[in-house]
């Protein structure tokens, strides 16, 4: 990856996570840890990778990103914001009745969301659908899945992994974010789900393992992704859950919590400082 | 009279549907050759989706089918189409309020043999708890058919009801219309009303026509549309008629009973006396013998109904 742009995804993510915080101190309320452990991922997606416009959110041959670990919305929100589909002024209003942006996402409310979701290990179904949908028009359009790590403990995501290898869906593609943690604890505790890469190998699928905060490793992947025919990618991310904020990294409790005005003034100047030293 | 099981009449309606259809696609849980979407199978195997026995990806991959604007048709058994993957159904499909179509066979006590593990008697009260969800039960290979093919041209998630079990064909191909939320009255009458839904439709004209014998004048209406209901037909037999008696091949918690008290309690408090799945289980059996069993046939509607009338 070309400096430039990955000084303009840098730039961008730091955003993104400002939105995050922004939102979820607003509301009160919310999952900022998976949404920061994310959030990279989500600004390569939308600012790089993904054939969509802001002008046409609803554009027939448009990509398709479905957040199946739908509480980490705040991140989705302020990468949509980021990418032009609404006023970033409006993160803000989340959860708040009234708002488009609910507490996980809703199709229909908010240009730019493909699925609704919030019952974890369903948007991973939705996605094959719409991957299968492009497969028996012929359409081009590609399908991204976001998984978080706990997430994949739901037997519906393997139903849905082997139906995606079983009818070949190469243009879908799964990020497992392997931030470790879930709200009872670490996952290797509560119900581990490793080997993550055994099990969807097992599955059929083309594996890729990255590091989910370096541009370098997420855009080879994504490559690798689009060359790979005849079988789905899922690609496997460590992350640190909280990541970008100091005093949230690996912690657990920052799950679904919301910084106090304290907590979110400290957040915002550890972000805004990384932001300037980006933009100088 | 000629039988038909609604089953058959499902997937040979979908057959008929792809003609006009092309963007239809009919997914089902590996049991097409039960719900009879074997019968498009064969016809169009390019446009038939099978998911294995995973009813809960099927409905949220339909979900995401529906969402690129294409026609789909998910079918398994009514136990699991509607029990297994309700709550795919309700936040893949009903949140979002996407066109999906469920055809769910194999409803009811009708399943027989197979005992009260696939004898689904609680999918009408799960889906009409649904918020915009739509809940089709026809009553014979007619009605089956035509809502088949008038659902398709309906936007929004629909729950549709067939039976295993070969049915009477009793409505006329050439002047029977389907309108969905319309209630049809087969029988007009003044001393009280049989509100029947389904397979129980055939056993209301039957009980009608033997109460009929017996002095009796019984209004009877099929509700083929459970939601969103005929509230009209409904008020308008409990003013006229004084008392209601419904009939359906499901508990008589949360289906056409319910739904039927619903309306009159809000509008005509008249007493609405339930025949229907008494909050029991089914076991193994014939089909007939387990409808008799369980009061579902035309005999025990006509003493219910006595009974009502105190007669």
């Amino acid at each position: 990856m070309d400096a430039l742009l990955k000084k303009q995804l840098e730039i961008a993510a730091t955003k993104v996570r400002m939105g995050v915080i922004e939102g979820v101190h607003a509301a009160k309320a919310g999952h900022p840890g998976g949404s920061l452990s994310i959030a990279d991922t989500l600004t390569y997606i939308y600012m790089h990778r993904m054939n969509v416009n802001p002008e046409q959110p609803d554009m027939p041959e448009r990509d398709r990103l479905v957040l199946s670990k739908g509480h980490t919305a705040p991140a989705l929100y302020a990468v949509l914001a980021e990418r032009g589909f609404f006023p970033a002024e409006e993160l803000k209003t989340l959860r708040k009745i009234g708002s488009r942006l609910q507490g996980h996402p809703s199709m229909g409310k908010l240009p730019g969301i493909d699925m609704s979701t919030g019952s974890l290990g369903q948007g991973i179904s939705a996605a094959c659908g719409m991957a299968l949908s492009a497969k028996l028009s012929d359409d081009y359009y590609r399908v991204y899945a976001i998984l978080g790590d706990g997430e994949i403990e739901e037997g519906q995501v393997w139903e849905a992994a082997m139906f995606a290898a079983h009818y070949k869906l190469d243009n879908l593609v799964a990020v497992v974010d392997n931030n470790g943690l879930q709200i009872d604890g670490k996952i290797s505790d509560v119900m581990s789900p490793y080997p993550i890469d055994e099990k969807f190998k097992a599955f059929g699928w083309n594996v890729v393992c990255i590091d989910g905060h370096d541009f370098d490793q997420i855009e080879k992947a994504f490559d690798e992704a689009e060359r790979t025919i005849g079988k789905p990618t899922v690609i496997i991310q460590k992350s640190v859950k909280g990541k970008g904020v100091s005093f949230m990294e690996n912690q657990v409790g920052w799950h679904g919590k919301a910084p106090n005005d304290e907590e979110y003034a400290i957040a915002m100047k550890e972000l805004g400082d990384h932001l300037a030293a980006l933009e100088k | 009279m000629e039988k038909k099981a609604t089953r058959d009449s499902y997937g040979e309606a979908l057959v008929m549907l792809a003609e006009k259809r092309p963007d239809l696609v009919v997914m089902d849980a590996d049991l097409a050759a039960a719900t009879k979407t074997g019968i498009f199978k064969k016809a169009h195997p390019d446009r038939f989706i099978d998911c294995g026995i995973a009813e809960a990806n099927m409905m949220g991959v339909a979900a995401g089918i529906a969402s690129t604007g294409k026609l789909v048709f998910a079918s398994s058994f009514a136990m699991f189409a509607a029990g297994r993957a309700f709550e795919v159904v309700r936040n893949s499909i009903g949140y979002p309020h996407l066109n999906v179509k469920i055809g769910a066979t194999h409803a009811g006590i009708s399943v027989g043999e197979d005992g009260a593990s696939h004898q689904c008697n609680e999918d009408i009260a799960l889906m009409r708890a649904i918020p915009g969800m739509t809940v089709i039960n026809p009553a014979d290979d007619v009605e089956a058919k035509a809502a088949v093919l008038a659902m398709a041209d309906y936007v929004g998630p629909t729950y549709m009801r067939f039976g295993r079990l070969a049915a009477p064909i009793f409505n006329d191909p050439a002047t029977y219309k389907f309108e969905v939320g319309k209630g049809i009255q087969l029988k007009d009458g003044k001393d009280i009303t049989i509100i029947a839904t389904g397979l129980m439709v055939a056993e209301a004209i039957e009980a009608g026509k033997a109460l009929a014998e017996q002095g009796i004048d019984a209004r009877i209406i099929n509700i083929h549309t459970i939601k969103p209901i005929d509230r009209d037909i409904i008020v308008k037999a409990a003013k006229e008629t004084g008392k209601i008696i419904t009939v359906e091949e499901h508990s008589v918690i949360g289906g056409l009973g319910s739904a039927v008290a619903d309306v009159v309690t809000e509008e005509c408090p008249v007493p609405v006396i339930k025949i229907g799945v008494k909050d029991v289980f089914g076991h193994s059996g014939p089909a007939v013998d387990l409808l008799k069993e369980f009061g579902l046939c035309a005999d025990n509607i006509v003493a219910v109904t006595k009974a009502a009338l105190g007669k």
